[in-house]
């Protein structure tokens, strides 16, 4: 078990948002976390790279655990940088006045004396040619599908173990939707422990291992992706039939 | 050989200036006006730092010089000259040039740990709160060295121009002159290297989303510690070069708009542009002096004409009215100031090829 949420409470200001939570991702799995709007799928991520408020939720009870050793106490530069977790965030907030290529130098903020970080941009721009041939361009000036592309690319440079992703496919065209999704499959393939929070159940499931499907925050059913996708109740309730 | 046109150009006439300087050939007042553009080259760039690379809004900027200013002071008049207050000199005054230098740098260096006073605030909260912050700050450091009696109190510090012409009694060339180019000229290029290197890009995502800086492994605390000391200490040795230059200084000289000229040589020049700040203070700088003549003249001209009446003159306050109407006027045409987020090579970009600050 490479990554475990305990019995997780969290919520904003006075308002609890996820009422005990908990799942866990095995190395080398890809994790989906599926449901509805205000389902708490977001407010998860965010506690697990130890946002703090107001920005982020506030922890009320519950543990997260890398490793076995609990995360609640540490900042989130550091459970990006000691921790090897990353997070593309819900509408992607990368660097809009900066270049594609300081967006991506970056994520090298805290590793930035280490020699490998030209070979690792390197490997984004082959993951992500459309970024290759944007790389000076200010990143505002980038379509939907390469902001999001942007995004992802950024999050790997922080050299990341675990990858986690918030609403990757939003706003993205159909064909783009799918591709993001491989490429997904394929960093995974090459080791990527990988945690994906949908809207687009189908999708996910298609391309997760297993899946957590949360309502009002709550895990409501769990298990592997082809069982949760054929599943009658969860069918009924979640996936539009 | 040809990316350093620029690299020599710039020293060719830096040393020109110092030739002239020597051989007498610049009016003291000239000297005085080209002095004061290096010094405040260094307050607006360093602003700038903060209030452009950023996105904060420090008011309170002339506050650091301040602290600057006197600890330098302070340092040089205790240690090169004979003081009723503070007692005989410490040191034989022929080691004062191969001293100051470091004189500054504690100047600079007591400012930086001031701007920790601003920088500590800063990690809960942003925007509105902090400009108001910065503005108490500035406040704050005026009436404390205020209440200070061993270094003047209101009347403020002299003795400075003793530390000076005991450079002179050493050796003969026109010392401030040299330490003002030689100062603007590192300063310069601190900024430069650290807003260019990965960690200085800390500070503009800091400014564009601190959420994803925070995800993207920045340590943003440690980034705005690191810009508001860096930003504080280097007007702290603007202050030095101030306090120096002058021989004579008083809280006041430093209060809130001595900060506003350091906002409008920032937004003049354009948030985040090093060139811009550096133009924007030649500019600024020429245009306060020129309004030193310009006023007395257009009074006179008005009053042959007979539209003012004889008992009303234009003082020279009026420059602090035509300072904030050049804000505004900024603000309304010109939001993005003469660069705006860009460098003079990124509208010029063959300027490119004629220099290197590698």
């Amino acid at each position: 078990m490479l990554l475990s949420v305990e019995n997780l409470y969290a919520g904003y200001g006075n308002v609890e948002a996820i009422h005990g939570i908990t799942f866990h991702v095995n190395k080398g799995e890809i994790v989906t976390l599926i449901g509805a709007n205000g389902a708490g799928k977001s407010t998860t991520l965010k506690a697990i790279m130890r946002l703090q408020p107001p920005e982020a939720p506030r922890l009320i009870k519950g543990d997260i655990k890398l490793n076995g050793n609990s995360i609640v106490d540490v900042k989130p530069h550091m459970v990006v940088n000691r921790l090897r977790m990353a997070l593309v965030p819900e509408g992607r907030h990368i660097f809009g006045n900066l270049s594609v290529m300081e967006n991506l130098v970056i994520a090298t903020w805290n590793r930035r004396k280490d020699p490998h970080v030209h070979r690792d941009m390197g490997r984004i721009f082959e993951l992500f040619p459309r970024l290759a041939e944007r790389r000076t361009q200010r990143a505002d000036t980038l379509s939907g599908g390469e902001q999001q592309m942007l995004a992802v690319g950024r999050a790997l440079m922080t050299n990341c173990e675990i990858l986690l992703l918030d609403e990757p496919s939003m706003g993205l065209a159909p064909l783009l939707m799918h591709e993001m999704f491989r490429t997904l499959s394929e960093l995974n393939k090459q080791g990527l422990t990988i945690v994906v929070v949908e809207q687009n159940a189908h999708l996910a499931l298609k391309t997760a291992h297993r899946g957590y499907v949360l309502d009002t925050g709550q895990v409501v059913a769990e298990g592997p992706s082809e069982k949760l996708a054929t599943d009658p109740e969860v069918r009924k309730a979640y996936l539009g039939g | 050989m040809k990316k350093y046109t620029l690299n020599i150009l710039a020293l060719v006439v830096c040393l020109l200036l110092v030739v002239a300087a020597q051989m007498d050939m610049l009016d003291q007042y000239v000297l005085t006006i080209i002095m004061f553009i290096g010094i405040n080259i260094i307050f607006a760039s360093s602003l700038n730092l903060v209030n452009g690379y950023m996105g904060e809004f420090s008011c309170g900027h002339a506050g650091f010089m301040c602290i600057g200013a006197y600890a330098a002071s302070f340092l040089s008049v205790t240690l090169f000259t004979n003081n009723k207050i503070l007692g005989a000199a410490l040191l034989p005054p022929y080691l004062a040039p191969w001293l100051f230098l470091f004189i500054l740098l504690v100047g600079g260096i007591v400012a930086a740990l001031f701007g920790l006073v601003v920088a500590l605030p800063s990690f809960r909260t942003r925007g509105d709160y902090l400009a108001i912050i910065t503005i108490a700050a500035n406040y704050i450091i005026i009436s404390l060295i205020e209440n200070i009696d061993i270094i003047g109190g209101p009347r403020g510090l002299q003795g400075m121009r003793k530390v000076m012409n005991a450079m002179r009694h050493t050796l003969d060339i026109p010392w401030m002159l040299i330490w003002v180019i030689i100062v603007t000229g590192i300063s310069l290029l601190i900024l430069y290297r650290l807003v260019n290197s990965t960690y200085g890009k800390g500070i503009s995502a800091v400014c564009q989303d601190e959420v994803a800086a925070k995800i993207m492994s920045v340590n943003t605390d440690r980034v705005k510690m690191v810009a508001f000391m860096v930003s504080s200490g280097l007007a702290g040795v603007a202050g030095g070069l101030y306090a120096h230059m002058y021989g004579y200084i008083n809280p006041q000289a430093f209060n809130i708009l001595k900060s506003t000229e350091g906002l409008v040589m920032v937004y003049l020049g354009g948030m985040a542009s090093l060139s811009g700040s550096v133009l924007a203070a030649i500019l600024f700088t020429l245009l306060v002096e020129a309004l030193r003549f310009a006023i007395p003249a257009v009074d006179g001209a008005l009053h042959a004409i007979h539209v003012l009446p004889d008992g009303f003159e234009l003082s020279q306050v009026w420059k602090w009215v035509l300072i904030p109407l050049i804000l505004i006027l900024l603000m309304q045409f010109r939001p993005e100031g003469l660069l705006g987020n860009r460098e003079l090579t990124d509208v010029f970009p063959r300027l490119r090829r004629w220099f290197t600050l590698k």
